[in-house]
């Protein structure tokens, strides 16, 4: 293996249309991303952008594929942490399938570099926030510790 | 709605996945290395190739496990999403610096 990669997989009770409005509407991000919504006007080749609740970007990137309710991808940059810019971009793609009366929620984060820092990172977070993800679809909750940015981050 | 229904179903399957030593070092052998195929974990554990098979559908089964297939091979991941509800579940934020400080000082002890 040459390149990073994860890969997280999450069956959630919803619709793909719930699970992806979840995916990109700021009144949901906010919830169980730690406080942070998206920016794009969703056009392939657009830009794309995560911002910090304090209106630092946290991520950015360009939309590569713009399919709804089935799959989203995006470049991805990481902003705010020198180390992890300094890697350039990473691809990320959400893939969601029918199966039966959940849908399931594939995440896979991919860079073509051998232990990226980048991918390190994310794939710390990525089962905590999915896990809220989760939790808020089926419960009307999410968990509390994913609402808020951490602070001094 | 019926909230936790599925988690609790899932969380059964998870436990009982995770309830079996050869199981467990499979997982611990793709947290060391991510997106392994067969042969791989096979060389890496004291095995049969037939008994790697069986363990990993189970875990696949629990969600512990995630595939993606690359041409004829598949690749193997740990999944930690169902591990972090499992975490979420009984381990809340204020008592987490007090779990976390018990661990600590359980490694230093048995380390001695």
């Amino acid at each position: 293996m040459t390149g990073s990669r994860f890969v997280y997989v999450t069956y959630i009770r919803t619709t793909p249309e719930k699970l992806w409005a979840a995916l990109i509407e700021p009144e949901f991000t906010r919830q169980y991303w730690a406080g942070t919504y998206q920016v794009s006007d969703w056009k392939v080749g657009s830009e794309w952008k995560n911002m910090i609740p304090d209106g630092r970007v946290g991520d950015s990137g360009k939309v590569l594929v713009f399919d709804p309710p089935h799959r989203l991808s995006v470049t991805w940059q990481n902003e705010f942490m020198p180390d992890m810019k300094a890697e350039g971009h990473s691809t990320c793609t959400y893939d969601l399938e029918p199966a039966g009366t959940a849908v399931k929620l594939t995440v896979t984060h991919t860079m073509d570099k051998p232990d990226s820092k980048l991918i390190g990172g994310v794939s710390e977070g990525w089962p905590q926030l999915l896990a809220s993800l989760k939790s808020l679809l089926e419960t009307g909750e999410p968990i509390i510790e994913s609402t808020k940015w951490p602070e001094g981050l | 709605m019926q909230p936790f229904g599925c988690l609790l179903r899932c969380m059964d399957q998870v436990f009982r996945a995770l309830a079996d030593d050869s199981r467990r070092a499979l997982l611990d052998s793709l947290c060391a290395h991510s997106g392994q195929t067969l042969n791989e974990l096979c060389s890496g554990l004291d095995m049969s190739r037939q008994a790697v098979s069986k363990h990993l559908a189970i875990l696949e089964d629990a969600n512990l496990v995630a595939t993606i297939k690359r041409g004829r091979e598949k690749l193997h991941y740990l999944n930690a999403v169902p591990i972090a509800e499992i975490a979420n579940r009984w381990i809340r934020k204020f008592e987490r610096h007090r779990v976390d400080a018990l661990v600590d000082l359980k490694r230093r002890l048995e380390s001695e």
